[in-house]
């Protein structure tokens, strides 16, 4: 469902011209739980922006379903991360004084759904992301850590998307919270068969997933199944 | 992005800072509300002008004495209607000359002391014949007018004008057969004018009338008028009755080249136009006082707009990567700063209209907003809004949503 072929990228800033990716090739496919992981400076962020539809390559393909999108222009590429990408980032990025509900409708009111059925939609991925019901008129600045990364989990599911990209999403939590985002991304997976690309430097974070692919200095240096995953048990809190 | 969608998002992010939006708001309501105010004052003037021109009289030339202002200046202009080239015979040719002529009532005035029982007062002596009355509308509130017996026979007789009354004998006193002295000559009053309402530049209240000959004989001593009004039967005879008038009166002065003539003519349409011309450039002028505070408005709407780009960057970011189009982001903040100014302007165009009846009803100075202003406070304070919100909304929505998410 997923594939890139022989992926680089480089960025040019006056004369320095510097190589974040150099040939990265690999396959995803349906309902996946895969961690790309390497130190900073790997070229890991710069993946996940190619992944997550952000950015170009400079050369090499990544096709999303078959369809390629390594050429696609600015508006396209919105389009695609509209429909087919849901995003989980490090610093949650809900909106400020909002409610919990409202957060989770923002990709909606981009995809012209109509009323009845955001509030239908938003609560089911609220239940997904395994937020408490009395939670869901809260203003975000009065959630927890942990609350708030699953209402931005609930905001990427909410738009049903064929990949969910986590960057780094218990950078900020404390481990027995991290714990609990992580645990709600292995019942995602295995529930609803939901492909999920986590993007981490740890390996303790990464021995999550089924699959680790290990990235440095711009290059896959290891890629393979996971055979001691960590299982966190799925009770819903 | 459906338009109820855009409201409420713009709704959500005004009131997130509401000190702040509010002030911005302020910014426009005083440039909105001095616009409307300022240029209220001005229509006011035009209107009361307009008034002030269409209670003098209707169809009517006036015949001043002295060089036109026009022409090569080889004259020496003295003060407008001092000269001494008018006389009483000259109206009379005029009458039996121009075939148009309806009435014609010649008019000389000065200004003098009066006196009356203790009191006295300093106004305009207008020496004049009974058609004064009908040609410049006048009616009476008591009384009689001059007639034609009062100047035949250069009776002493006065009528007064209303607020020469009210400084001479008191308001609401009947003063008909009461004595005033006019340059030491007594005077009896037969009659009081209905006020005309002080519009305009002068006062049409202020004045007493007496019979040219009364005038001519016992106050001036001299033959010549300060000018000749003039009705005309038909408004379409105005001009051939002025070309008519002219010849005359050159012929009678005997003056071949026109531009020597020693009189001048105005009509009505002159004077209302000159007039009108000069409101104009008085209203333009106070819009443009109310503009500029207008503009320093808009400018709080770029200023707060840009501080929002800023702050929001990693909202910006984050509505991007969730697929939020550039021609989405834009339209959100373009909408965020029309509906600043939109609700400037609505409260802007209420404070103005407060303003102007505040003033109108404080002071002597008449205001008018008329639907034409509103329309335009209007349309402006939607423009400023695209205008000033035009390049911060093109900022959020250049951003990268990789720098922007980013951003610290």
């Amino acid at each position: 469902m997923l594939e890139v072929k022989d992926i680089t990228k480089t960025y040019r800033s006056g004369e320095m011209e510097t190589t974040a990716l150099r040939g990265v090739s690999f396959n995803v496919e349906r309902g996946d739980f895969l961690a790309i992981m390497g130190p900073s400076g790997s070229g890991k962020s710069t993946l996940m922006h190619i992944l997550g539809c952000l950015d170009t390559p400079t050369s090499g393909h990544y096709f999303l379903e078959e369809k390629d999108v390594s050429e696609l222009s600015d508006e396209e590429l919105a389009e695609t991360r509209k429909h087919k990408i849901g995003f989980v980032f490090q610093s949650f990025n809900l909106l400020p004084r909002t409610t919990v509900l409202r957060n989770v409708a923002l990709p909606l009111i981009y995809s012209d759904i109509p009323e009845e059925e955001r509030e239908k939609r938003v609560k089911e991925a609220l239940k997904r992301a395994g937020l408490a019901e009395e939670r869901f008129g809260h203003l975000s600045n009065q959630l927890s850590g942990g609350e708030r990364q699953r209402v931005a989990i609930a905001r990427a599911l909410v738009n049903n998307p064929s990949l969910i990209l986590a960057d780094e999403p218990t950078g900020n939590l404390d481990s027995k919270t991290g714990r609990v985002v992580l645990e709600t991304f292995q019942r995602l997976n295995e529930e609803q068969r939901r492909t999920v690309i986590l993007i981490t430097h740890e390996r303790y974070i990464a021995e999550h997933a089924h699959r680790i692919i290990n990235i440095l200095d711009g290059a896959i240096v290891e890629d393979g199944f996971n055979h001691n995953q960590r299982l966190l048990n799925h009770k819903k809190p | 992005m459906k338009t109820s969608d855009l409201l409420q998002e713009t709704f959500f992010a005004l009131t997130m800072n509401k000190a702040r939006s509010g002030l911005t708001i302020l910014g426009i309501v005083i440039g909105i509300g001095s616009v409307i105010a300022m240029i209220s004052i001005g229509q006011g003037a035009q209107v009361s002008i307009q008034q002030s021109i269409q209670s003098i009289g209707s169809n009517l030339l006036v015949v001043y004495p002295g060089a036109q202002m026009s022409g090569t200046g080889r004259q020496v202009s003295s003060g407008f209607g001092t000269a001494q080239t008018l006389t009483l015979a000259d109206a009379d040719k005029i009458a039996q000359g121009v075939p148009a002529v309806e009435l014609i009532a010649p008019e000389t005035s000065h200004r003098y002391q009066i006196t009356a029982k203790g009191t006295n007062t300093n106004t305009s002596v207008v020496g004049t014949t009974p058609s004064y009355a009908q040609i410049k509308n006048f009616e009476m509130e008591s009384g009689l007018f001059l007639s034609e017996q009062d100047v035949r026979g250069s009776s002493k007789v006065a009528v007064l004008g209303p607020t020469t009354r009210d400084d001479l004998f008191g308001e609401g006193v009947n003063p008909i057969g009461q004595k005033i002295r006019i340059n030491k000559i007594d005077f009896t009053v037969i009659g009081v004018t209905q006020s005309k309402g002080t519009s305009g530049f002068m006062s049409q209240d202020d004045m007493i009338f007496i019979p040219i000959s009364t005038a001519q004989l016992f106050l001036t001593g001299d033959d010549y008028l300060s000018s000749i009004n003039i009705q005309i039967s038909n408004e379409k005879l105005m001009a051939s009755a002025q070309e008519q008038t002219t010849a005359i009166l050159l012929a009678s002065h005997n003056i071949s080249d026109p531009e020597m003539a020693d009189f001048q003519i105005l009509n009505q349409a002159d004077i209302l136009a000159t007039l009108t011309s000069v409101t104009n450039t008085f209203t333009v002028f106070l819009g443009a006082v109310g503009g500029i505070s207008l503009l320093v408005g808009g400018i709080g709407i770029m200023n707060m707009m840009l501080t929002t780009v800023t702050e929001r960057t990693r909202e910006i970011g984050l509505r991007k990567a969730i697929g939020a189009k550039k021609e989405d982001i834009s339209r959100q903040f373009l909408t965020e700063s029309v509906m600043l100014t939109v609700i400037g302007g609505v409260i802007g165009i209420i404070l103005g209209m407060a303003i102007a009846s505040v003033i109108s009803r404080f002071t002597q100075v008449t205001t008018s907003v008329s639907l034409f202003s509103i329309m335009l406070a209007f349309g402006v304070s939607a423009a400023v809004g695209i205008g000033f919100g035009y390049y911060p909304a093109r900022r959020a929505a250049a951003l990268n949503p990789i720098e922007a998410l980013r951003y610290e």
